[in-house]
C-alpha cells in the first residue's frame, strides 16, 4: 500500500504572523514548521503501516512550499515517514488553495501507484480546509474527510466524521483522498531513534516540470482570487478587572451586563 | 439581474438561520435563486421567499442522499452551467467549504471561504490569524464562489417571487463513492445554535467537569454553550460545543469565558466577539488581556451568583 501523507509548512502560531507588502503570507520573517494539524495526518498514515504489519506499506511525505519547507518534511521523516518529496518551485510562490491543489495532484500522479492521499483537516495558516476536496476532484477518487476516527480492512475504508448536525460513518473504497481531525488521535513525538534515522532517509526536492505541471497556471499572478487589501485589526484593549470577594464579583458582572443591555 | 445561486443549509426541510443571512447578502450582488436539495420543501420554499428568493430550484435528493458532498458540487456546477450566476454562495460549515471547494475547480472558478462581509461589488471581508487581520479580497476568475461564516448578517425579510423549479440534475457514478453508511443526528440540546447565537456562555478546564454553572448562566442570559478543547477532550462535553481553531468561530455579542485561560488556538475561534468576559480564578490568565470586563475569582461562586441576581431583576 501507497501513503503520500500531504504536510504543509506553516508560520509558527504563536509568533506574530504577517503579511508581505503584496498581500501574501510573510513565511521568511516567522519561524515555520510543520502545520500542527497535519501531525495527525501523519500519525494516521504511521497507525495505518503499524495495523499492516507484514503489507508492503511506504509512506511518503509531500510538501509544496519553499525551500525551508523541506524542515517539514525532514519533521514526518523523523516521526516514521518513509521517504519525502517537497515541491519547490519560484512559480508556486503566492499560489492559493486551487494552485496549491494543482501541484499536490500533480504530484501524487507523479508518484503514481497511490492508494490514500492522507491530508490534515485544515492548514493553521490558510485554514481553509478545502484542499483535500479540491484533490479528490481533481484526481476524481473518493474524499472521506475531517475523519475523527478511521478503520480500514484492504482497500475498504471506513471513518466517522462528526459534522454540524450529525455524526456519520462514511465508507469508500481506495484509492482515495483522507482527511484526519486533531480528535483522531495525539501524534507521537519523533523519538532519539527517529530522528537519526530520518537523516538516512530520502527527501527529493522537485520543480514543476519534473511533476509536469504547467507553470503559467500558477503563482499570484495566476491566481483566481485576488486580495486587495489587509490589515492588522487593532489589539483588544483590556477593559475594567474586579476581584471577586464576598460576592461582590457577581454582583459587578451583572452590573456590567446591565449596562450593556444583555439583560 | 443575473441570478447568485444560495445553496439552502436544512435538516429534513428545516431552513437554519445561516441561509437568510446569505438571502439577504445575495440580494447586494443579484436576484437570489436559492438551491433547495431534498424533498418536500413547501415550508421551506414559503420561508425562502419571505427572505427575497426570487427563485427556488428544487431537486430532488434521491440521487445526493446518502453520498458525501460530491453529488451536490455537481448539482451546483450544472446549475452554474445552466445560469450562468453573479456569484454562488454557501454557508461556511465543514460540509459547505468542502461542496465549495469541488465546484471552484469543476467551474474554474476562483473561491473565498470564510467571509464575514460582501460588498455590492463583490469584494469580501474575512478575518484572518486568529482573528488578528482583516482581509478583503475579490474572486478574479469564473464565477465568483464565496463561503460566508454564520452570523455575518441580520436577515431581512423582503418577499422575492419564490418561482419553484423543479431541476433535474445528472449525478455521476463517480460521486457516488463516498457513501454514508450510518448516521446519528445530534441532539438538540434546547439552547441556540452555537455559531447563531447572540450570547455564547462557555467553560473550560476549570469547571473541573461540571457544566452546571456554565449552563445555569447561559440559560439566565438565553445563550449558548461552549467549550474549550481541553473541556472537550476530557470527555465533559461533545466535540460539537468547541470553540476554537479545530472547533466553531463564534462572533456573538457576548462571549463569556469561565475557566478558559486563552490559548491562541481557543481565541481563533472568539477573538472577533463583539464584547468579551471571563470569569477565571487566575489574575494572570492570557484570556484578561482581550476581555472589557473581567473577574478573577472562582466560577463555582461567582456563576451561580450571578445567576440568581441576573433571574431576580428578570423578575
Ligand atoms: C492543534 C491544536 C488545536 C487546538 N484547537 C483548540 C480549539 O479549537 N479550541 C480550544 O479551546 N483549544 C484548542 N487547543 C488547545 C489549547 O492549546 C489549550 O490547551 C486549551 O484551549 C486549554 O483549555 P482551557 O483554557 O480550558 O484549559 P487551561 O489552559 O488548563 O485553563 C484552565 C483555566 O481555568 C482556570 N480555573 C481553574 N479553576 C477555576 C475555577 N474554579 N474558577 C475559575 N477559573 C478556574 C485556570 O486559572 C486556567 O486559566 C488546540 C491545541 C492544539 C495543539
Ligand atoms: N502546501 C501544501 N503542501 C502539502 N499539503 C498541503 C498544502 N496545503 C494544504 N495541504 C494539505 O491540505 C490540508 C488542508 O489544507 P487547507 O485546505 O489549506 O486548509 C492540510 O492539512 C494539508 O494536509
Amino acid at each position: 500500500m501507497n501513503i503520500v501523507v500531504c504536510v504543509k509548512y506553516v508560520p509558527d502560531a504563536t509568533a506574530d504572523r504577517t503579511f508581505e507588502s503584496d498581500h501574501t503570507v510573510d513565511r521568511q520573517g516567522v519561524p515555520g514548521l510543520l502545520s500542527e494539524l497535519d501531525e495527525y495526518a501523519v500519525e494516521q498514515a504511521l497507525q495505518l503501516k503499524e495495523k499492516r504489519e507484514g503489507e508492503d506499506v511506504e509512506i511518503t511525505a509531500l510538501c509544496v512550499g519553499p525551500a525551508s519547507a523541506e524542515e517539514a518534511v525532514r519533521k514526518a521523516l523523523q516521526m516514521g515517514a518513509d521517504k519525502g518529496v517537497l515541491v519547490a518551485d519560484d512559480a508556486i510562490a503566492g499560489s492559493d488553495a486551487v494552485g496549491t491543489s494543482a501541484v499536490l495532484a500533480g504530484a501524487v500522479q507523479h508518484i503514481g501507484g497511490v492508494d490514500v492521499i492522507m491530508c490534515g483537516m485544515a492548514s493553521t495558516d490558510g485554514a481553509m480546509s478545502v484542499v483535500p476536496a479540491m484533490l479528490a476532484e481533481r484526481l476524481d477518487l473518493p474524499q472521506v474527510t475531517l475523519a475523527s476516527k478511521v478503520e480500514s480492512q484492504g482497500d475498504q475504508f471506513r471513518i466517522q466524521r462528526d459534522g454540524d448536525t450529525s455524526t456519520e460513518v462514511i465508507g469508500a473504497t481506495a484509492p482515495l483522498v483522507l482527511s484526519v481531525t486533531d480528535q483522531s488521535g495525539e501524534a507521537r513525538y519523533p523519538s532519539f531513534k527517529g530522528i537519526m534515522a530520518a537523516k538516512k532517509k530520502p527527501l527529493e526536492t522537485w520543480s514543476l516540470s519534473d511533476i509536469g505541471v504547467d507553470a503559467g497556471d500558477l503563482g499570484l499572478s495566476a491566481a483566481w482570487s485576488e486580495v486587495a487589501d489587509t490589515e492588522a485589526r487593532p489589539p483588544r484593549s483590556q477593559g475594567e478587572i474586579v476581584t471577586d470577594e464576598d460576592g461582590s464579583g457577581a454582583e459587578a458582572l451583572v452590573g456590567f451586563l446591565a449596562s450593556k443591555k444583555f439583560i | 439581474m443575473s441570478e447568485v445561486l444560495v445553496l439552502v443549509d436544512h435538516v429534513d426541510g428545516a431552513v437554519r438561520k445561516p441561509t437568510l443571512e446569505l438571502l439577504t447578502l445575495a440580494k447586494r450582488l443579484g436576484a437570489p435563486a436559492a438551491v433547495f436539495i431534498g424533498a418536500s420543501p413547501d415550508d421551506a420554499v414559503a420561508q425562502l421567499k419571505k427572505y427575497g428568493a426570487e427563485k427556488v430550484y428544487v431537486v430532488d435528493d434521491a440521487e445526493t442522499k446518502g453520498y458525501l458532498v460530491a453529488p451536490k458540487a455537481e448539482v451546483l456546477a450544472q446549475l452554474v452551467e445552466k445560469t450562468s450566476p453573479a456569484a454562488v454562495l454557501v454557508v461556511s460549515t465543514a460540509e459547505g467549504k468542502e461542496i465549495a471547494g469541488r465546484l471552484a475547480i469543476k467551474t474554474g472558478s476562483g473561491l473565498i471561504t470564510d467571509a464575514v462581509e460582501i460588498d455590492d461589488d463583490g469584494t469580501t471581508t474575512q478575518s484572518v490569524f486568529a482573528g488578528s487581520y482583516t482581509v478583503k479580497a475579490k474572486v478574479t476568475t469564473g464565477t465568483p464562489i464565496i463561503t460566508v461564516k454564520p452570523n455575518s448578517a441580520t436577515p431581512q425579510e423582503g418577499e422575492g417571487k419564490g418561482e419553484v423549479e423543479q431541476f433535474a440534475a445528472t449525478i455521476s457514478d463517480s460521486a457516488k463513492k463516498a457513501k454514508i453508511v450510518a448516521s446519528q443526528p445530534r441532539k438538540s440540546s434546547g439552547r441556540p445554535e452555537l455559531t447563531e447565537a447572540a450570547i455564547v456562555v462557555s467553560g473550560g478546564r476549570g469547571t473541573g467537569g461540571d457544566f452546571e454553572p456554565i449552563e445555569g448562566f447561559a440559560d439566565s442570559l438565553g445563550a449558548a454553550v461552549g467549550a474549550s478543547r481541553a473541556a472537550v477532550d476530557s470527555g465533559w462535553i461533545p466535540h460539537a460545543f468547541q470553540i476554537g481553531q479545530t472547533g466553531k468561530t463564534v462572533s456573538p455579542q457576548l462571549y463569556v469565558a469561565n475557566g478558559i485561560s486563552g490559548a491562541i488556538q481557543h481565541r481563533a475561534g472568539m477573538q472577533t466577539s463583539k464584547t468579551i468576559v471571563a470569569v477565571n480564578k487566575d489574575d494572570e490568565a492570557p484570556i484578561f488581556e482581550l476581555v472589557d470586563f473581567g473577574v478573577v475569582g472562582d466560577l463555582k461562586t461567582v456563576l451561580p451568583a450571578a445567576t440568581e441576581e441576573i433571574t431576580k431583576r428578570k423578575g
